[in-house]
């Protein structure tokens, strides 16, 4: 009987389960070969009932990151990175904000809570359509604020801030990653796990070294070339901080709620004011929410597509994104090859942040 | 409000509300910030409507904020024109494909969570990734695919993209809403006689009314949303609103109450299912991101 039952459950998680090992597994399989030839370079071959394709290799991925026709893929992922800084940094902060706001209990609570949270209903392309609009150089904003049409273009605008060379990549990324691993040998240090503090500190160390006598004779380019934050991006944050912040603030809501009210009131009992009660007891607690919305923020404002698209348009280069690039080598291009190793970076971007979330939230599941 | 309470009247304040402390000046300035907040968040609602209500010749710098000299509903009617048929498409979109991964997930989540076997949370994790990819590194072979079985530009590819990537999440769902069933329900109907259908039928599919409620809404307001599906596995006559409404907006010389009527058409079903059923929807936001 249980045994039959058992069986039963598998039987119907059997579809789901092949569905998307194809969907998902299989066809980022074949995206990943597909990468690796190069289908799409001739255009002719590209739409014919049988393409000819041959196997390049990783021809594909050295053009896109040093190849001299792909400046536009290299902007696109430093764009990407700045863009999901500033989005994340804009939705934290204002969603934090509302949810400390709404904590304290205000009149109509419902009411404010309903206002802030709307554009969470909204698609992206409506979102674009209507900021498209309050961005314009002649438009909404610049009339309300009374700013000058001709020094505020927003979406318009061509200048680049916080500009670097990109040869300067693995440098900084080795930097970076050493840091993080610095933090997570720290962090085993304090826990007590040695062997795993070793590993991550020798990791560091490795890195370090590297980045000090090999990384900075490392070119990836024959010439400098300079890489920075487009300002148009500035508008588009904006809508998008528009949008999602209200998610942000349902987050920190839910976890101000769980807070028991016994902790707060034991933390006034010992005297601490408000702020302290805030900075000692409350934001600790909010930490793990606040590395979920880090998290969730980080992989849809990496994907992000259909907002630059509804609110400047596919062909705009100031404010390309690699999801927009896939979109247009692959599908306007028919550069199918290329498009692919876009998709791949894409996903592996992606990858990096998702991977760890998963695993440690099914390691915190089993440990229950 | 604005006078100042006595000492009396602040002490029984704090009798009756002992959980908020009688700070007036900071509650001041918390509704002065949520005003400027709600301010942020309905200007360009405002807009919205006002634009879309506006004739194109009534649409100039100077007039930018003013209300509209009359309701122009002919852009409402043009819009229509342009998005009606596509609305169409996306409703037909919206609640095949929502229903049907509503349908999988609730099985799923019932099986995983009531009938654990070795290697369930490995398979409910691996399956669960499939909803953070990028789907740019699916979407190739994905339009292949869709052109091998004879779909491309049919509604049919774009409701079967939707569910087999809805999967995950409504799996989640339910899953996450099942685990709050206790097992010692199962376990009396198991004893009763009572096999994997008849516990799912009898006890499980019964009290999943607000688990599917969840789950619907979210789904269709997914779906509804979507766009990258929607811009490259259709044709012009299976095109859902959101992408008619890209190019009602994308053209250069356009004509701005078109595209906000149009904004305002497309908005409206996901908008009327936020407000209308806002508790529901939250709790599928949050689901998307804390796990149990």
């Amino acid at each position: 009987m249980k045994n039959t039952d058992r069986l039963w459950a598998k039987l119907v998680l059997a579809p789901s389960v092949i569905l998307l090992a194809i969907f998902v597994y299989g066809f980022i399989a074949r995206t990943g070969y597909t990468s690796l030839t190069d289908w799409g370079s001739d255009p002719v071959q590209a739409l014919s009932l049988h393409p000819v394709i041959k196997f390049i290799g990783f021809q594909n991925y050295t053009d896109l990151f040093t190849g001299g026709l792909n400046v536009r893929f290299r902007q696109d992922l430093i764009s990407t990175l700045f863009f999901t800084v500033f989005f994340i940094a804009g939705c934290l902060g204002l969603g934090l904000s509302l949810a400390l706001m709404l904590d304290r209990n205000p009149r109509g609570e419902g009411l404010w809570r309903t206002v802030f949270l709307f554009p969470m209903s909204l698609s992206f392309i409506v979102t674009g359509t209507i900021w498209r609009w309050m961005l314009q150089p002649q438009g909404g904003v610049n009339q309300l604020l009374g700013l000058d049409p001709n020094k505020y273009e927003w979406l318009t605008g061509r200048a680049s801030v916080l500009g670097f060379d990109w040869n300067k990549i693995p440098l900084l990324t080795a930097v970076v990653v050493a840091v993080v691993l610095g933090v997570l040998a720290y962090q085993a240090l304090r826990a007590g796990q040695r062997s795993r503090m070793l590993v991550a500190a020798g990791c560091a160390a490795l890195l370090l070294v590297w980045a000090l006598f090999v990384g900075p004779n490392v070119k990836l380019l024959p010439a400098p070339e300079l890489h920075g934050f487009n300002i148009a991006f500035i508008g588009i944050i904006i809508a998008a901080v528009w949008q999602m912040s209200g998610y942000t603030m349902a987050l920190y809501l839910a976890g101000l709620r769980g807070i028991p009210e016994e902790i707060r009131e034991a933390a006034r009992v010992d005297g601490a004011g408000e702020w302290a009660s805030y900075r000692h007891v409350v934001f600790p607690l909010l930490a793990p929410i606040t590395l979920s919305a880090m998290i969730i923020l980080g992989h849809i404002s990496l994907k992000i597509f259909d907002l630059v698209f509804a609110m400047t348009g596919p062909d705009n280069a100031a404010t390309d994104v690699p999801a927009l690039l896939m979109y247009i080598t692959s599908f306007r291009q028919n550069a199918f090859a290329v498009g692919a190793a876009i998709g791949t970076v894409l996903l592996l971007l992606v990858a990096v942040i998702i991977v760890p979330y998963l695993a440690s939230q099914f390691r915190t599941e089993e440990a229950r | 409000m604005t006078t100042l309470p006595t000492p009396q009247a602040v002490q029984t304040q704090t009798l009756n509300a002992p959980a908020r402390p009688p700070v007036r000046a900071s509650r001041v300035f918390m509704y002065l910030g949520l005003l400027v907040a709600a301010l942020f968040f309905l200007l360009p609602i405002y807009l919205l409507v006002v634009t879309a209500f506006k004739t194109p010749e009534a649409i100039n710098l100077a007039t930018t904020w003013q209300l509209p000299r009359g309701l122009n509903w002919a852009s409402f009617s043009d819009a229509w024109a342009k998005v009606g048929g596509n609305m169409g498409n996306s409703l037909f979109l919206a609640v095949t494909a929502t229903l049907l991964s509503a349908m999988l997930g609730s099985l799923n989540g019932y099986a995983l969570s009531k009938w654990k076997f070795r290697g369930a949370n490995t398979v409910f994790a691996l399956m669960l990734f499939g909803m953070f990819i990028p789907y740019q590194s699916v979407l190739i072979p994905l339009f292949q695919f869709v052109k091998a079985l004879g779909l491309y530009g049919s509604i049919w590819a774009l409701v079967l993209a939707h569910v087999v990537y809805g999967i995950p999440i409504t799996t989640l769902i339910f899953r996450n809403f099942y685990a709050d069933v206790p097992d010692a329900l199962i376990e009396a109907a198991t004893i009763d006689g009572a096999g994997f259908w008849a516990i799912y039928g009898r006890v499980i599919f019964p009290i999943s009314i607000p688990g599917f409620v969840v789950v619907i809404i979210w789904q269709f307001t997914q779906v509804w949303n979507e766009f990258l599906f929607a811009a490259t596995l259709t044709s012009t006559r299976s095109q859902p609103v959101t992408y008619a409404l890209s190019q009602l907006a994308g053209g250069q010389a356009v004509s701005w109450n078109l595209p906000m009527a149009g904004a305002i058409l497309a908005a409206i079903p996901t908008l009327l299912v936020y407000i209308l059923l806002g508790r529901y929807f939250v709790r599928g936001l949050l689901a998307g991101s804390v796990k149990g």
